[in-house]
């Protein structure tokens, strides 16, 4: 008995966190689909046969076969070579876009909680930007900085900037809240008291003692945000203002799909799978790590 | 109370200007140029009066204030006139749109019934399944109910509304053929059978936008009222010897309720932004189909007027939400 405790205590709070991940059933089976999805757009082009965008006018229009397996579209293009460099465009964004969501709310977040001064003015700013038209100002920001950003960085990569700018710059505000809340009662605690005392330095405590007791709000805030990136690309995608029609992503995909609705309904559905499973398995993923990381549910 | 109200509605002035400021920044400092489209042998001094005539000659302040001046003051006065039959707005200048040269809110209005109407049936069938849903899963914690609750939440949440309604169409519309497919809005209601023609286009949009409500009030619903369950009053009245429905359906529930109203309350401009999808996809000629068309035409005064009108609602249902609270729970009201 006496054993199991220290060996708990060597072992450290992740293992703890990870042993109640794996009971939780959803987030498990979610982490491992979101795996497997992410392997199979990075390794496929390696595999797969056929180019995303290698167009045979003969093949056009088929349907599933053992050449491909999915079927091709309007001009012949192999249906599964376009979802994997869709799922790159896509995944890539996702992160992307969550990285940077998650660098502005924690920083604004911690900065907010930490000075007293700053607090105040920081969360109008929060507030304000919560109050905002977030899908119309999103299309407004596509419309308006496309072509100044495509003749920049050329029309693929001037849009994904464009993109994970405006996604990142939008979807902070959550996190930013739930970070300044849990800083300001960190704040109060005896050790950063402690570390004060010995003359530790502003950006010392943040970084060393703040930081690491706050990655529990900001790792649930992340994997939502993964989702919440995906659904807004694919969004402006579908609405045909996100990346140009020749660059593949699951929700340009989707978009083409619908024109051919009537013939090929079936077309539809393998991009709004591959969206849908991604978001389904990262709220999974999420919920599961924020079981994990809550002590009242833990050890239970 | 009505102290908290004021002061309540006092803040969510500046809040708007601020918008209104950023919203007017954005379309007004963007590299985009209105004469675009003019052609290339139209000589640059007549290029340059054009676009005086569009009041892109002055500072941006000016144009700013000129812009709230519209907004605020001249079609608030429209709408009065056409009200009450009187004239203050004669010979103003309104917001005009530059895609078709007639007045931006006046096509507003006539496009704002049918989002009205989708988007409000949609809320209220959401709202309607949600409770149900989530009062039950609640009561019955961890049940084969609440767990199959919690899924289809999950997938309320998790699949967009571009893949549902294309999918609905797939299998209503074109498999089964019975409903239409896209959104027929010349229809008058005059008797019966338009009615039900009526009813039937309405079904699948407003399927697609109450999954989505669905799983987030439902949610709420299942959250507030586990927190309701495990109250000592619970206790008490069930000492006490109230019947179990008096516990739960009077007890608990007008007591959980209060967060899921502002909840409701809050999610309602949501709601429209997710339209905007939805319209697109089932072809409803409403407010959020405008905005992508103005967008594509890059038509800014319709743009800026309609993302400002979001905004609104926006600030609008916050107020309503926050007041709510005050009003339901009396220990929120003097902070």
């Amino acid at each position: 008995m006496n054993d199991v405790v220290i060996d708990r205590s060597q072992s450290g709070k992740w293992l703890d966190v990870w042993t109640q991940f794996k009971k939780h059933k959803g987030a498990l089976v979610g982490s491992m689909v979101f795996i497997l999805i992410t392997l199979t757009v990075i390794a496929g082009p390696f595999f797969w046969i056929f180019e995303a965008n290698e167009i045979n006018i003969r093949q056009r229009n088929e349907g599933p076969s053992w050449l491909h397996p999915l079927g091709t579209d309007q001009l012949g293009r192999d249906t599964f070579a376009r979802m994997i460099a869709g799922g790159q465009t896509s995944i890539t964004v996702g992160l992307a876009a969550m990285a940077l969501s998650i660098l502005l709310g924690s920083c604004i977040g911690v900065i907010a909680g930490y000075y007293r001064r700053l607090d105040g003015m920081l969360m109008r700013l929060t507030d304000l930007f919560l109050s905002l038209p977030l899908l119309p100002l999103l299309l407004v920001m596509m419309l308006l900085f496309r072509e100044p950003l495509s003749e920049a960085y050329g029309p693929e990569r001037g849009m994904f900037v464009l993109i994970v700018c405006a996604i990142g710059i939008t979807s902070w505000m959550p996190t930013a809240r739930i970070v300044r809340g849990d800083v300001l009662a960190l704040k109060e605690r005896e050790f950063i008291l402690a570390a004060r005392s010995i003359g530790t330095t502003d950006t010392k405590i943040i970084l060393r003692h703040i930081l690491p007791n706050v990655i529990s709000p900001i790792l649930v805030s992340a994997t939502l945000g993964i989702a919440n990136a995906i659904i807004t690309e694919s969004a402006l995608s579908f609405l045909g203002l996100g990346f140009p029609p020749d660059f593949p992503t699951w929700g340009r995909l989707l978009n083409d799909a619908v024109e051919y609705l009537t013939l090929y309904p079936e077309r539809v559905f393998w991009p709004g799978l591959a969206i849908s499973l991604t978001v389904l398995s990262v709220n999974y993923v999420g919920d599961g790590i924020r079981d994990a990381l809550d002590p009242r549910i833990r050890g239970r | 109370m009505l102290n908290f109200v004021m002061r309540r509605t006092l803040i969510s002035i500046p809040t708007l200007l601020f918008i209104s400021l950023i919203i007017f920044l954005l379309l007004n400092l963007a590299p985009n140029d209105p004469m675009a489209q003019v052609p290339l042998t139209v000589p640059p001094e007549v290029k340059e009066k054009m676009r005086e005539a569009l009041g892109l000659g002055q500072p941006l302040y000016i144009q700013f204030f000129k812009w709230l001046v519209q907004f605020f003051w001249i079609e608030p006065q429209v709408f009065f006139d056409h009200m009450f039959g009187t004239s203050f707005s004669e010979d103003k200048l309104r917001v005009i749109s530059w895609q078709t040269r007639s007045p931006v809110m006046d096509m507003i209005i006539q496009r704002m019934p049918q989002t009205l109407w989708v988007v409000g049936m949609s809320y209220i069938v959401g709202i309607l399944i949600a409770l149900p849903i989530g009062i039950y899963s609640a009561y019955r914690h961890y049940s084969v109910f609440d767990q199959a609750g919690t899924f289809v939440t999950m997938i309320g949440y998790s699949i967009p509304p571009f893949f549902t309604g294309p999918l609905v169409i797939v299998i209503f519309a074109v498999q089964l053929g019975w409903l239409p497919s896209t959104y027929d809005t010349v229809l008058r209601v005059v008797d019966w059978d338009t009615f039900v023609t009526q009813l039937r286009q309405m079904v699948l949009p407003v399927m697609v936008l109450a999954l989505q409500t669905t799983a987030q009030i439902s949610r709420y619903m299942r959250a507030s009222m586990l927190d309701n369950l495990s109250q000592d009053y619970v206790r008490t009245a069930r000492a006490k010897g109230l019947s179990e429905w008096t516990v739960v359906a009077i007890h608990v529930l007008r007591n959980s309720m209060i967060p899921v109203v502002t909840v409701i309350a809050l999610n309602l401009p949501a709601i429209f932004g997710g339209a905007i999808i939805t319209e697109q996809i089932f072809k409803v000629n409403g407010i959020g189909q405008q905005l992508i068309g103005a967008i594509y035409a890059n038509d800014l005064p319709t743009v800026q007027t309609l993302t400002f009108m979001f905004a609104v609602l926006i600030v609008f249902f916050n107020l309503i939400a926050d007041i709510l609270y005050g009003v339901l729970d009396p220990r929120i009201r003097y902070e």
